[in-house]
C-alpha cells in the first residue's frame, strides 16, 4: 500500500480524498495556489506545498510543478480528483515516467475515450448501443445531408473533441443544416483546436443516466449501479440520485453489462463512469465514458455501502477487487445537491466572497462533503462548487424528506448560494413523481418563481420584525465586524448606530 | 427601547424592554410575549408565546437581511430618538452616492432631482426577490442626480443617485 498520496486538486474533492487517505493510514499531501492558502484542503492535509498563481494553468494544471512536489514530498501516488488534470492522458503518462502511481486509468485508456469518435469506433465493435449517426467526423456538407436524411430529423451536431455543450448544434430542419454545421465546426475549432464534427439523431427529452464501473488491474470489472443525472443546467449536473426512478433490476443488469463491455474494450482500470442517454421508451444509448471519479460518486457509495476512493486507492496499489459482481447489492435511495456559490436572483452567476455565517445540517441520512468553512473567502478563480449535500433514505420519498429537512437547516451567510433552488426542485410535482429529463430544470425555472409557497404569513413577518429589533439589542457588536467592505467614509448603518448607542447606555 | 423596523416596505413600531430575563414587547401597540437568546453571533433563538424560531442575520451590501426559515427580509432598524439628535460631521461633507445593495429592479423613484432631502429619507425603491428595499439618503442635502428610472434593472453596487 502507498505511504503518501499527493492530491492534485482543491475544494471539497481534495478534502474527500484526504479523508480517505487518513482512514487508510496514508499521509496526504496538498498542493495549493496563491489564493488557496487558507482553503480547507490545506488545513486538513499532512503536508502542503504552494504551486503558484491563482490561474489554474500556473498551478493545478501545471504538470511539472505537481510532479516536482511529488518528488520533493516523496509521494508514491497522485490522486487527481475530478476536473483539472484528472482526464489528462499526458499527465497520467508523466506520472508513470516519474515513477509515481496515477490513481486512475492508464493514459492509453484515457486516449481511447478522449475522442468521442474514436471511442465510438471501439465501442461499436464491442456491440455497445449508440444513438444512430456517424461514428467518424463528417467530411462534407453533402455527407451530413445524406446521414441526416437517413436517420431523420431532428439531428444533433457534436464536436468530436467536445464537452460541456461546446460545438453542439440541434438541427430541426434540412435548411438549417448547413449554417449549423459551419457554426459547430468553427466553435469546435475555437474551443478545442479541432474542428471535427459528427452527427447523431437528436433524442427528444432524454434522460441522462450513468453507470459506475470499477476495474482492477487483474482483469476484473464490475458495475455498481446507475445514477440519474437528468437535472442539468447549461449541460452541468445540478441534482443526481441513485438508483434512477425508472431503472429496474433487469434494465440495470443490461446497462451494467454494456458499461462493463465499454470499460473492457478500452482496457480500462480503476473507477470510471459510462454515460447513457435514455429515451422515452427506456432505450439507452452510449454517450461517453468519464475516466475519473465523478462529483456525484457519493450517491453510489450510499446505496452500495462501498467507499469508491478507498477502492480506487486499493486498485491503484495493485490489489484485486475485494468482491464480485454478484456481491454488489443496492439498498435504499440517495440524492445529491451541488451547493454552489451562485446568485439565484442574478441568473445563477458566481457569487464569491466571505462566508460570514455557516450553519451546517447533520442528523440521520445526511452526508455533507464540503470544502468551505465560516470565515473563509470563496475565491473567484475556480468552479464555485462549495459542498455537496446528500440525503439517504430507505426509499426515494424518505431521501427527499431528509434532504428537504437538511436544506432547511443549511445556512450560508455572506455569499449567495443556490440552496433555495433545491427546495424548489425537491417540492416540484414532476420531480416527486420521478418524471425527469434533461429539459426539466429549464422548464421549472421558466415557471413563475414560487419563492414563497403560499405567500408570507403575517406571523413570519412579525417574527422577522421582532428578531430585527432583538438583534439590534443583543448582537450589536457584530454589526460592524463583518461588513462587506464598509469603510471609513461610509455611514454606520442605522442599525449599528442604534445598537452601539445602546451598548454605551 | 423603541425602534422603527422597516421590513418589506412597511414600518413597524417595536418597543422592547428587558425586565430581568424576560422581555416585554409591544409591536405596533400589541403586547407580545417574547423570549430571546442569542445562540451565537448572527443567530437568534426566539420564543414567541410557545413557538420557537431560529432566526439568522446577514449583511448584504449595506443592508441587513433577516431569515426566518427560508423567508428572507431586508430589515432596517432605526432609533427614532437618535435620528433627531444625530450629528454626522464626517458624513455630511461632499456628494454621496446611493448604491444598489443587490441586483434588482427599480420599482419607484421617490425623490426628484434638485429636491431637498432629510437624512434617512427614501430616495429610490429597489425590488429583488419580491422584496422592496428603500434606499435612503445618508445625509441631509440636495439630490444632485437621479441615475435610474422606474423599471430599470440594476446590479449590486450600481450608483442610483447622488446627494450633494
Amino acid at each position: 500500500m502507498f505511504k503518501k498520496i499527493l492530491i492534485a486538486n482543491r475544494g471539497e474533492i481534495a478534502v474527500r480524498v484526504i479523508r480517505a487517505c487518513h482512514e487508510m493510514g496514508i499521509a496526504a499531501v496538498a498542493v495549493y495556489s496563491d489564493v488557496d492558502r487558507a482553503s480547507l484542503h490545506v488545513r486538513k492535509a499532512d503536508e502542503a506545498y504552494p504551486i503558484g498563481a491563482a490561474a489554474a494553468t500556473e498551478s493545478y494544471l501545471n504538470i511539472a510543478k505537481i510532479l516536482d512536489v511529488a518528488a520533493r514530498s516523496g509521494a508514491d501516488a497522485i490522486h487527481p480528483g475530478y476536473g483539472f488534470l484528472s482526464e489528462n492522458a499526458k499527465f497520467a503518462r508523466a506520472c508513470a515516467d516519474a515513477g509515481v502511481k496515477f490513481i486512475g486509468p492508464t493514459a492509453a485508456a484515457m486516449d481511447a475515450m478522449g475522442s468521442k469518435t474514436r471511442a465510438r469506433q471501439a465501442m461499436e465493435r464491442a456491440g455497445v448501443p449508440f444513438v444512430p449517426g456517424t461514428s467518424r467526423g463528417l467530411d462534407s456538407y453533402e455527407q451530413a445531408e445524406q446521414v441526416a436524411e437517413r436517420i431523420g430529423y431532428p439531428v444533433m451536431l457534436k464536436a468530436a473533441a467536445g464537452g460541456g455543450g461546446k460545438g453542439m448544434r440541434l438541427v430541426h430542419k434540412p435548411q438549417d443544416l448547413q449554417s449549423a454545421l459551419e457554426g459547430a465546426r468553427s466553435e469546435a475549432e475555437r474551443s478545442f483546436g479541432d474542428s471535427e464534427v459528427y452527427i447523431e439523431k437528436a433524442i427528444v427529452n432524454p434522460r441522462h443516466i450513468e453507470m459506475q464501473v470499477l476495474a482492477d488491474e487483474h482483469g476484473n470489472t464490475v458495475y455498481l449501479g446507475e445514477r440519474e443525472c437528468s437535472i442539468q443546467r447549461r449541460h452541468q449536473k445540478v441534482v443526481e440520485e441513485a438508483p434512477s426512478p425508472i431503472v429496474d433490476v433487469e434494465m440495470r443488469r443490461r446497462m451494467g453489462e454494456v458499461a462493463v463491455r465499454v470499460a473492457q474494450a478500452a482496457g480500462y482500470t480503476n473507477a470510471g463512469t459510462v454515460e447513457f442517454l435514455v429515451d422515452q421508451e427506456k432505450n439507452f444509448y452510449f454517450l461517453e465514458m468519464n475516466t475519473r471519479l465523478q462529483v456525484e460518486h457519493p450517491v453510489t457509495e450510499l446505496i452500495t455501502g462501498l467507499d469508491l476512493v478507498h477502492l480506487q486507492i486499493r486498485i491503484a496499489a495493485g490489489e484485486k477487487l475485494p468482491f464480485e459482481q454478484g456481491e454488489v447489492s443496492i439498498r435504499g435511495h440517495a440524492i445529491e445537491c451541488r451547493i454552489y456559490a451562485e446568485d439565484p436572483d442574478n441568473n445563477y452567476f458566481p457569487s464569491p466572497g466571505k462566508i460570514t455565517l455557516l450553519l451546517a445540517p447533520s442528523g440521520p441520512g445526511i452526508r455533507r462533503d464540503s470544502g468551505m468553512y465560516e470565515g473563509w473567502t470563496v475565491p473567484m478563480d475556480y468552479d464555485p462548487l462549495l459542498a455537496k449535500l446528500i440525503g439517504y433514505g430507505t426509499d426515494r420519498e424518505q431521501a427527499i424528506s431528509r434532504l428537504t429537512r437538511a436544506l432547511n437547516e443549511y445556512f450560508v451567510g455572506g455569499i449567495k448560494t443556490n440552496i433555495s433552488l433545491f427546495r424548489r426542485i425537491l417540492r416540484n410535482a414532476d420531480f416527486r413523481a420521478g418524471k425527469l429529463d434533461t429539459g426539466f430544470l429549464d422548464r421549472m425555472l421558466k415557471q413563475h418563481a414560487d419563492q414563497r409557497p403560499g405567500g408570507i404569513d403575517s406571523i413570519t413577518v412579525e417574527v422577522a420584525v421582532i428578531a430585527a429589533g432583538m438583534f439590534a439589542v443583543l448582537d450589536p457588536a457584530t454589526a460592524s465586524s463583518n461588513g462587506s467592505g464598509a469603510t471609513k467614509a461610509k455611514p454606520a448603518s442605522n442599525w449599528k448606530a442604534a445598537g452601539h448607542r445602546e451598548g454605551l447606555r | 427601547m423603541t425602534y422603527e423596523v422597516a421590513i418589506d416596505g412597511k414600518t413597524y413600531r417595536l418597543e422592547l424592554n428587558r425586565v430581568e430575563n424576560q422581555w416585554t414587547c409591544l409591536l405596533d401597540g400589541h403586547a407580545i410575549e417574547v423570549d430571546a437568546v442569542l445562540a451565537r453571533p448572527e443567530v437568534l433563538s426566539l420564543r414567541i408565546g410557545n413557538h420557537a424560531y431560529e432566526v439568522k442575520r446577514e449583511k448584504v451590501g449595506n443592508d441587513w437581511h433577516v431569515w426566518v426559515g427560508s423567508a428572507r427580509f431586508a430589515a432596517e432598524v432605526r432609533d427614532p430618538r437618535s435620528l433627531r439628535g444625530r450629528t454626522r460631521v464626517a458624513d455630511d461633507k461632499g456628494p454621496r452616492k446611493l448604491t444598489a445593495p443587490m441586483p434588482g429592479k427599480i420599482v419607484r423613484v421617490l425623490a426628484t432631482q434638485g429636491a431637498t432631502v432629510e437624512a434617512g429619507a427614501g430616495v429610490v425603491v429597489v425590488e429583488a426577490m419580491k422584496m422592496q428595499n428603500e434606499i435612503k439618503s445618508p445625509k441631509k442635502g440636495t439630490i444632485q442626480k437621479i441615475l435610474v428610472s422606474e423599471g430599470a434593472a440594476v446590479n449590486a453596487g450600481d450608483v442610483l443617485a447622488i446627494v450633494e
